[in-house]
């Protein structure tokens, strides 16, 4: 596949591996944090961290939508969908239907019970669902990054246009720079923001929103950023250009995705977004907390299309599982294998917490590709 | 969720809508997102819209520079292919 291959070449990663051992100070420690699950997903399986020299580590961060939903927004669509059985078909990502809720439920289990639960590729599925049923009501539980909330904008936008009113969205959109100053900001934990030289920053994010509101990120928190794409190859030239500033004492922000990503990103997409959407107050994570103006909501000219309002939905807060550790992992803090239910109790077809889910997560890229490293190497 | 992948497009269609081709896996995707892309194209493809056209001048640009690490190492090791 053309712009996949290509940068999927195992002896130029070796190369880049070569260099990048050519360039470290072998009397430090790298430490670096791979914001988003793609890359996660990218290093672990195509086994990257064996390419690099053992003093460079790398740090999974939040940017799993999956992952840092939290349990109360997944009870809420639980709750519509159970409530108003025969009614309301609710669509949503492939992703979304087993990340664990309330009372043992997840929506794949809400589905099992009665509810009409529906996997959907795009948003434009679900508004097709809703013009083929007329007398259903159809919401969307949208959640994703910058990467995904222009295709919920555009088909609301779309939505309005056709005067499709039994069509709403459950709206889960969350901001990437805000959860970036959360972890690194002046209140983040000190454990992390410490121990991180650099940021490797979003790929597909960034063709949306460009580079522009990552310096703001660079200044405020001291770290260098490395934009990079999510094949491998990409990782690897990332990690060395952000070797490469440390050794240099630079701190700035570099960009190694430009097949794609620009200065000022996608206008097109970053106007629909303006167009439909507006600043949460405040929003929780997973793991991260409650933080300000980091996610979005329909603003007053899309209120009809809201399914909060329509459906009087409220948020309430959830404790997670207290065996699980998907917070602490969520901040850098622990690794998948620190965690004492990892690959026992929870597990990808079983996930008791979140990491578990998507591929993208940390715990299921460890439990599919990285389990081999818990065990230790006996002689005989 | 962040995952998208690079198709090609193959033909374009009304309502800015295009077929693109994904190794032989043809799907119809919305372009609104692009301006001006055209037959020919390789666009990211995600949740059933096109977030970018792929610059091939910047795509070569970045393998030139996964190249020039090689032959640079290769010098540094006396022109072994020992990678």
């Amino acid at each position: 596949m053309k712009y996949v291959d290509e940068f999927r070449d195992s002896g130029l990663a070796k190369n880049i591996a070569s260099k990048v051992k050519a360039e470290i100070d072998p009397l430090r420690e790298y430490s670096f944090m791979e914001f988003c699950g793609g890359h996660t997903h990218a290093i672990s399986r195509f086994g990257l961290i064996d390419l690099l020299p053992s003093n460079v580590s790398l740090i999974h961060g939040p940017g799993c939508p999956v992952c840092v939903l939290p349990i109360g927004r997944i009870d809420m669509a639980i709750q519509v969908a159970l409530d108003h059985q025969g009614h309301v078909i609710l669509c949503t990502y492939s992703d979304v239907m087993r990340i664990p809720a309330s009372n043992g439920l997840s929506l794949q289990k809400a589905k099992a019970r009665g509810a009409d639960v529906r996997t959907v590729y795009s948003p434009l599925d679900a508004l097709q669902l809703a013009i083929a049923n007329p007398d259903r009501e159809v919401i969307f539980l949208a959640i994703g990054f910058e990467t995904t909330t222009p295709t919920t904008a555009l088909t609301l936008q779309k939505a309005k246009k056709q005067g499709v009113h039994n069509f709403t969205v459950l709206c889960n959109h969350v901001l990437t720079p805000a959860a970036m100053h959360a972890i690194f900001g002046k209140n983040a934990a000190e454990l992390v923001s410490s121990k991180v030289d650099g940021v490797i920053g979003p790929a597909h994010v960034s063709i949306i929103i460009g580079t522009t509101p990552y310096q703001a990120f660079v200044d405020q928190c001291h770290k260098p950023v490395v934009i990079a794409g999510f094949e491998p190859l990409d990782v690897m030239q990332a990690v060395q250009m952000l070797i490469k500033q440390v050794n240099a004492g630079r701190v700035v922000l570099e960009n190694e995705f430009t097949r794609a990503v620009s200065e000022q990103g996608n206008l097109i997409a970053q106007k629909s977004m303006a167009e439909v959407f507006e600043l949460r107050a405040e929003f929780e994570w997973r793991g991260l907390g409650s933080i300000p103006n980091s996610a979005l909501k329909l603003n007053e000219a899309h209120k009809a299309f809201d399914a909060e309002e329509r459906f009087k939905l409220f948020y309430k807060k959830v404790l997670d599982n207290k065996a699980c550790e998907c917070g602490a992992i969520l901040r850098g803090e622990k690794r998948p294998e620190d965690c004492k239910i990892f690959g026992t109790l929870c597990t990808p077809e079983n996930p008791i917490g979140s990491c578990m889910v998507s591929s993208e997560g940390a715990c299921a890229a460890h439990f599919a590709y990285g389990r081999f490293r818990d065990i230790p190497i006996t002689k005989g | 969720m962040c995952l998208a992948v690079p198709a090609l497009i193959v033909e374009l269609h009304a309502d800015q809508m295009a077929l693109v081709d994904l190794d032989g896996i043809q799907k119809l995707i919305s372009i609104e997102l692009v301006e001006n892309a055209k037959v020919g194209d390789y666009v990211i493809v995600h949740v059933g819209h096109a977030l970018a056209v792929i610059d091939p001048e910047e795509a070569a640009e970045t393998l030139a520079i996964f190249a020039e690490l090689k032959s640079f190492n290769e010098s540094e090791l006396g022109g072994t292919a020992s990678l």
